[in-house]
């Protein structure tokens, strides 16, 4: 199935620029993995060496923190939008 | 901003440009005003702060902004530091004082973060400055750019308090409410502020903004004859007061205002219903786990707080304690403050006085030091959670017996036959 990772300016550089990548995944875990094999050091940057979320980065499944759903394992319907944005800020 | 060396990330330490930016390109840590410490403490002193404004940019020595910049002023800051001697009575405390910061401009702490957001922003030239809400910042953000002709974009969850909307909105900002709660209110606006040129006070300008919290601590130190007291009470929502009343702190000492490292625990309230750092801090590690907030604390109500993680730490490294109070506590710690100290606080407020009573009663005030507790928002502004629970002692029919007929059924006769006329 076919989703659109939502990349933060603060990493385009990693993407060529590309401000959304279209993946075909059916879990976080997936599109990550995939879009990591593109592009390794976006992969860096949003997993740490335990392979968890870091701590200063927000994955959104829709509407919704994937803290709240499965985390790294949330699986994914087509068509769906995953969004990364830094974690710091509001307050 | 002739202070500002650079920004740095507060994790990797890598170094940035002074921009209009907040987080590390690397590991999305946050960015912080890099000062030259030295070269403050050679100009900086005591006397030369109490001749200053009085006003949060006495202290501008310590704040990310050029001597040479026209400020956004609106009068923030210098807010009494009250001895409570009553409340502290009523907890057992020995030596109680409260920050009034329902004294600023919007009545609220808020406005310290935003003179100097705003004082920024137009500096760098934004036409159109922003913020993610809870209602205090919203009112704040609004003020300042009325003052300065800036436009404004206040976004705030659909369900916030109708004073609070109503004290956004007369200043003439765009007032967005978001149907959706703060975390989501937050997440649109880091959206937003990726493909607008606009000033967002709490994300882009963050770095800036944040810095303005320190003028807590400076305050509270000076009005205490430049000493620290020994304890601080601070609510938290995104934790980035807690640690920025910290870092402040230590900033007074590093540039030789303060003569010895303070040694302040800083204690840290929030609402049960909202209490991740809470939660992270009595779990023995720093990961905070989100939530999904249910409080009358609506200002307090970020379920996901970007400054969690430090204030955690920051509790725990300095020794303080963590209290969350149920909604019943916030509205009974409100009515205490009233009727003790005549000062009407919000529900954060409430928060703030009822974790100190938990404290208190729990034994962290014991070494009988100093307490500061700090009351960052005033009452008006949360009126109605007090609704229905608070109304006319009686209502009556205009004429005297009707009037003798409620002290009879109030039955206060014995303590009125004391009454002496002057």
């Amino acid at each position: 199935m076919s989703v659109r990772l939502k990349v933060p300016t603060q990493l385009r550089q990693l993407t060529g620029g590309a401000p959304e990548l279209d993946v075909e995944a059916a879990s976080i875990r997936e599109l990550l993995e995939k879009v990591g094999g593109d592009h390794p050091e976006l992969l860096e940057r949003v997993l740490d060496e335990g392979g968890e979320i870091r701590r200063f980065v927000n994955l959104y499944v829709g509407d919704e923190d994937v803290r709240f759903l499965e985390g790294i394992d949330t699986p994914l319907k087509d068509g769906e939008v995953v969004v990364i944005l830094p974690a710091v800020a509001g307050g | 901003m002739a202070q500002v060396r650079e920004l740095r990330c507060r994790e990797c330490e890598r170094t940035y440009a002074v921009a209009p930016i907040h987080v590390c390109d690397f590991c999305f840590g946050p960015l912080e005003p890099v000062y030259d410490y030295d070269a403050i403490a050679a100009s900086v002193s005591r006397a030369g702060i109490e001749a200053g404004p009085r006003t949060v940019w006495r202290y501008r020595a310590l704040l990310p902004i050029g001597d040479d910049v026209e400020r956004v002023d609106l009068g923030t800051g210098c807010t009494p530091l009250i001895k409570a001697d009553n409340l502290a009575r009523e907890l057992g405390i020995k030596h109680l004082y409260l920050k009034n910061d329902m004294a600023n401009p919007t009545h609220s702490f808020k406005d310290r973060v935003v003179t100097v957001a705003l004082t920024a922003a137009r500096a760098m030239g934004f036409t159109t400055v922003a913020c993610a809400s809870t209602g205090n910042l919203a009112n704040s953000v609004a003020a300042h750019a009325a003052r300065v002709g800036l436009r404004a974009f206040v976004f705030i969850p659909a369900d916030l308090e109708e004073a609070k909307i109503i004290t956004t909105a007369v200043y003439g900002a765009n007032v967005v409410a978001v149907k959706g709660n703060y975390d989501q209110v937050n997440r649109l606006c880091s959206e937003i502020a990726q493909t607008r040129p606009w000033g967002f006070v709490n994300v882009n300008l963050r770095p800036f903004y944040s810095e303005g919290s320190k003028t807590l601590a400076f305050e509270v130190v000076e009005q205490m004859g430049w000493e620290a007291p020994e304890h601080i009470v601070v609510p938290a929502a995104s934790g980035s007061l807690l640690t920025k009343v910290h870092r402040g702190l230590s900033e007074l000492h590093r540039v030789g205002l303060l003569d010895a490292e303070p040694t302040t625990s800083i204690h840290i309230a929030q609402a049960e219903g909202c209490s991740p750092i809470v939660a992270a801090f009595r779990s023995g590690i720093d990961h905070i786990r989100p939530v999904k907030p249910q409080t009358i604390a609506k200002s307090l109500a970020i379920g996901n707080p970007a400054d969690g993680y430090y204030a955690a730490r920051v509790v725990r490294k300095t020794e303080g304690t963590a209290e969350a109070v149920t909604d019943d506590e916030i509205i009974a710690g409100i009515r205490l403050l009233a009727s003790t100290e005549g000062l009407f606080t919000e529900t954060a407020g409430g928060v703030t006085i009822a974790s100190l009573k938990r404290m208190a009663a729990a034994g962290a005030f014991q070494d009988g030091g100093r307490v500061v507790a700090l009351l960052t928002g005033m009452g008006l502004k949360t009126a109605e959670a007090l609704s229905g629970r608070l109304g006319p002692t009686v209502e009556i029919q205009p004429d005297l017996e009707a009037f003798r007929q409620a002290l009879d059924f109030l039955e206060l006769e014995d303590d009125l036959r004391e009454d002496k006329r002057p």
